[in-house]
Order: C-alpha cells, then structure tokens, then sequence
C-alpha cells in the first residue's frame, strides 16, 4: 500500500483528452492529504511522448498493440492487474466515454470503494460530487484502502494540471493483454454538417422547454435576426429535430461564442461543460432554480414562447434603425 | 435474442429537491419518482432490436413508487415481461446494492444483452450498467447511441467527445450502458398503458439482504452556492425583450 495518487491517462486518437489535467490537478491536491506522489498511468502502443505536459510526478506506462485504441476490457485487464499490485491510495479516472467504462468494473472486481462524479477534493481528501444534475452536492468519507473515483470537469482548471517538466517515466512489464470480447471496427467521423458551431460568434440554443419541433422556427428566427445559428442541447437531438453536428455538450461540441442565448435549456453538466468558452451567457427559462443561472450573465424566469418573439421584432427593429 | 433492461427511478429534476434533517439523503415528501431518461432510451433501444430480429423484452425495476406505471408504460411499448425486485430498497439506494440485487435475479434469466441507461442523474458509486457488469461477469461497454444486430455479432456506436463515434463489435452475453437509442424513445398513449396495465403481468423477484459494499459513506448533502449568479431581468415579456436588447447592444451585438 502506498500514499500515492494515480491518475488514468485518457486520450484519444493522439490527443490527451482535457480531463487527464483536471485529474491531475485535484490529485495534486489529494496528494497534499495523503502525502504520497502525483502518478499518471498510460496505457497505450507507441504513446511515449502522450506523457509530455502531464503535471506529474512520475508516470507508469504501459505498452501492448491492444491498447493503441480504448477498449474497456482490455483497459480494465491491465489496470486490475496494476492496482492490485501497486496499491495505491486513490486512483482518478474520469467520469467519461473512457473512464466510465472501466472504473466500476476495476473497483467491483477488487472490491475497492468507488466515488463516481467528484468536482473537487474538500478538507481531509474527502470527495465533493455534483449529482442531480448540479442541484446537489455530496460530500462523501474518502475510505480507507484503495478508493476509486471517477471525476467530471469544472472543478480544476485544466492548466493546473499541466507540467513544462518531463516527469520519470517507469515502462510496466505484463503479460500481453490477450483476445477481448469488445473490439473496434472503425471510426465513424463527426458529420460535418452545413454550420461549424464551434466557429460561430453567435449561437441561440434550444433544449427541452422548446417542446417540440415546430417552435424551432421561433428560435431560427431570433438566430437570423441575431445573425447567429442555432445550436441544441442533447434532447432536441435526441428526438431527431436538429442533427448531431448542432449538438453542444460532452458528447457534441465545445463552443465559444461571443453570445449563447440558452432557451429552455436546464444547465444540466454535461451540457455546461462544453460552454466554458463562452463570452456572454445569457439563459431563458421557466424554472427559477434552473441550474443554468447560476453560470449565466443575464437570466430572466420567462415563458421563452412569449419572450423570444418579442425579441426577435426588438433586435429586427434595433438593427433597422 | 433475449434482452434484460433493468431500470432506476429517480427524482423528477423539474420539481425542487431538498436535503431532509439528517444532512445525509433528499427529502421524499415532495418527490415525485420518475423513470431515468436513458434508461428509457435502453427500453426504446431494446425493443428496436426485437422488433428487427426477434426475442423477447425483460424490463426490470427496484419495488419504489411510481415503478408500476414505468412497468406497464413499457409493456405497452413492448416489453414482453415485468420484473420488480421485492424488496424495499427505497430511492436513496446506492448503487452498489442495486447492481448487486439486479445482478441476482438477471443471472438466472441467462439473457444475450443486458442494456440500461448509462448513468442515471443521481449516481453516487458509479453506474448501474458497469457494476452490474463486474457481479454477472459480463464485459461493459458504455455511451452507446445505437445498437445492431446480425449474424449473432453486436454492433454499437460509441460516443466519444466532439461527435467522434467508435463502432465496436461486442460479444455476447455483455452489458450495454445506452446513451440514446438509434430511434427516439416512442410515445405510447395513456389508453394503452391501461390496455397494459389489464393484460400484463408484473412478476415479484426474490433478492437477498441488501448488501452496499463498495458505496461511499456520505457525510453530508448540500444544495451549491453560486460564487455567482445570473443578473435577473424582470418583466413582462416587452420589458424583458427590451432590456435584452439593450444587453445586447451594449456589448455590441446588435
């Protein structure tokens, strides 16, 4: 057993992903708590120079032809093997497509305690989550032994977990990772779509409270009048009335407009995260306790199918005088 | 192909949620219950894949309030049996004793695919799908928008950040954490439902002593405090509209 704080590399096609450095950030803190070191774990073939920039202390790599892709089981074999010999203190992965795969089956098969949806880490290494879609927190007893925990974004700035310094790095020897039961085929790229939403300086989102497809047009026309375009959060593409490359969200684009009009939109966090660029925020919604509000600039508690017309005709009329 | 799709309730976000006295779980009073949306989309996913290739749908749920009518809603959408855990496992359950309670009764119904929602919003110890994963000895594979299946291999479309998709080939049994369904999840009418509610049968599952080993002691509950919040703009709608518009003409957007 050691004090020691491992944080499970994620990247993805050659790209570390931005909440490796969250991690590392906040096991930096923990680290502070335990006493022990900062230590990245990647796994990867041919991914050496990946640990470059992580802000650790030193980093455990591991190499096998079945890791040059994410694969959950052949993820979870190498690390199951590494936790169980190593023991460290706390182990991060994220609450994503990568790590979310992984850590509940680690933690179940080595009867390890798990904390999913950590922001930050509060006095003493306790873990603070974010549940009910960021309407309540949870401050959790971090337990003895190895504890697992996923966490989410927002809680460190990515910077925080960047390092200019190479840290040592340790190659592990393991038995190769054999046949898995879940393998890729391909990768199906992103659709390009007419507009990168991403590129916009204007963007009117719509979520849930639209309600359904025909009141898209009220936001359309508050988008041209803006001279913006339209984005959505996950349910509107989910029922099929905006295509995917319109969706904003963990699972969509990160965008960074000068102006998000949110209409409708609840503010749950995994559509949060990807607003982080945004300059000005401003939300629209019929629930006071949206937790939207409490990231936007402006808010108004407003029925958006009486507001957004009225403002369409005072943004015409503004631009026409 | 023989589908398991267990399900969670959990509070209904619209409403307001509350910390009780204790500090330590929500407060029922008010809560009103209601079926996790991807695990609506699991069912939806499910029965996509029967209706494609045939089988049989097995939904399952914990014994809480509002589980009959989330139950015969998804009989009536084609679910071909109702399973509910007998046992008062409440909404405050963690997910650990869930997974555990589930992983009981769907091993003995051998199924080919066990497929629920991803996550569910008030996931404290991680998810259902991967836990449950681990009890049956099943691999896990999560974020899943679309399943197919053909020549006894399972196709999923996994999603990753940016719109970037993995299509990945899973072998059976295995458990599927479904973001979105390839279709969205069907409107079923009121009148069906108690068509359902008639004819369906929900079949009681004996579980063993709720056993939470691996969940997290929680300390204390809290509803954020913003560092910041939102300058509110009152109004009637022209007043609201006007004002906006002033925002926005300030920062030189219109």
């Amino acid at each position: 057993m050691t004090q020691d704080v491992y944080v499970v590399v994620e990247h993805l096609r050659g790209q570390v992903m931005d909440i490796s450095y969250v991690m590392l950030a906040a096991a930096r803190k923990l680290a502070g708590s335990t006493g022990g070191q900062v230590v990245a774990v990647l796994l990867g073939h041919n991914a050496q120079t990946l640990a470059q920039g992580l802000g650790a202390d030193r980093v455990l790599y591991a190499d096998d032809k079945a890791l040059a892709d994410f694969s959950p089981t052949a993820y979870q074999e190498v690390l199951q093997a590494l936790l169980a010999e190593r023991q460290p203190r706390v182990v991060l992965m994220g609450n994503t497509s990568v790590g979310a795969d992984v850590a509940c089956g680690v933690a179940a098969k080595l009867d390890l305690p798990l904390v999913g949806s950590c922001l930050t880490i509060g006095e003493g290494g306790n873990p603070i989550s974010r549940i009910c879609g960021g309407k309540i927190m949870a401050e959790t007893e971090l337990a003895d032994g190895t504890v697992v925990m996923t966490m989410v974004p927002g809680g460190y700035a990515p910077e925080a977990g960047r390092s200019s310094q190479a840290a040592s790095m340790e190659t592990l020897t393991f038995p190769p990772v054999g046949e898995q039961r879940v393998t890729l085929r391909q990768y199906i790229e992103p659709e390009a779509g007419d507009v990168d939403i991403a590129k916009e300086a204007i963007l009117v989102a719509v979520g849930r409270g639209i309600q359904n497809q025909d009141n898209l047009e009220l936001a359309e026309a508050l988008a041209q009048a803006l001279g913006g375009v339209v984005c959505a959060s996950r349910p509107v593409v989910d029922q099929g009335w905006l295509p995917t490359s319109r969706l904003v969200g963990k699972s969509g684009k990160a965008v960074k407009p000068k102006l998000y009009l949110a209409l409708g939109i609840s503010g749950a966090p995994e559509h949060m995260e990807a607003l982080s660029g945004v300059e000005m925020l401003i939300a629209i919604n019929m629930d006071p306790g949206a937790p939207i509000f409490e990231s936007a600039k402006y808010g108004a508690e407003a029925d958006l199918f009486e507001l957004v017309p009225a403002l369409t005709e005072k943004i015409q009329q503004a631009k026409a005088s | 192909m023989n589908i398991v799709v267990p399900v969670k309730l959990v509070p209904d976000l619209v409403e307001g949620l509350s910390v009780d006295q204790s500090g330590t779980s929500l407060d029922t009073a008010w809560m009103r219950l209601i079926i996790s949306e991807f695990d609506d989309h699991a069912i939806e996913q499910a029965i996509l894949l029967k209706e494609a290739g045939g089988g049989q749908v097995v939904v399952v749920a914990p014994d809480v309030e509002g589980v009959d009518d989330v139950l015969f809603t998804a009989a009536a959408k084609g679910a071909d049996r109702l399973v509910k855990l007998d046992a008062q496992l409440g909404i405050g359950v963690d997910n650990h004793t869930l997974a555990r309670a589930l992983a009981g009764v769907i091993k003995d119904m051998h199924p080919d695919l066990v497929m629920t929602g991803v996550q569910a919003h008030n996931d404290l110890d991680g998810s259902v799908g991967p836990l449950l994963a681990a009890f049956l000895g099943m691999p896990y594979v999560g974020y899943i928008a679309g399943v197919s299946a053909g020549d006894g291999r399972i196709a999923v479309r996994k999603e990753y950040p940016g719109g970037l998709v993995a299509e990945m080939e899973v072998q059976t049994p295995a458990v599927l954490g479904i973001q979105a369904a390839a279709k969205p999840p069907r409107y079923v009418a009121v009148s069906k439902v108690r068509q359902a509610m008639q004819t369906a049968k929900i079949e009681p599952a004996a579980v063993g002593e709720p056993d939470p080993r691996g969940a997290p002691k929680i300390l204390r509950l809290f509803q954020p405090e913003p560092a910041e919040r939102a300058t509110m703009i009152q109004g009637n709608p022209e007043q609201v509209a006007a004002k906006l518009v002033d925002v926005l003409r300030e920062a030189g957007l219109v």
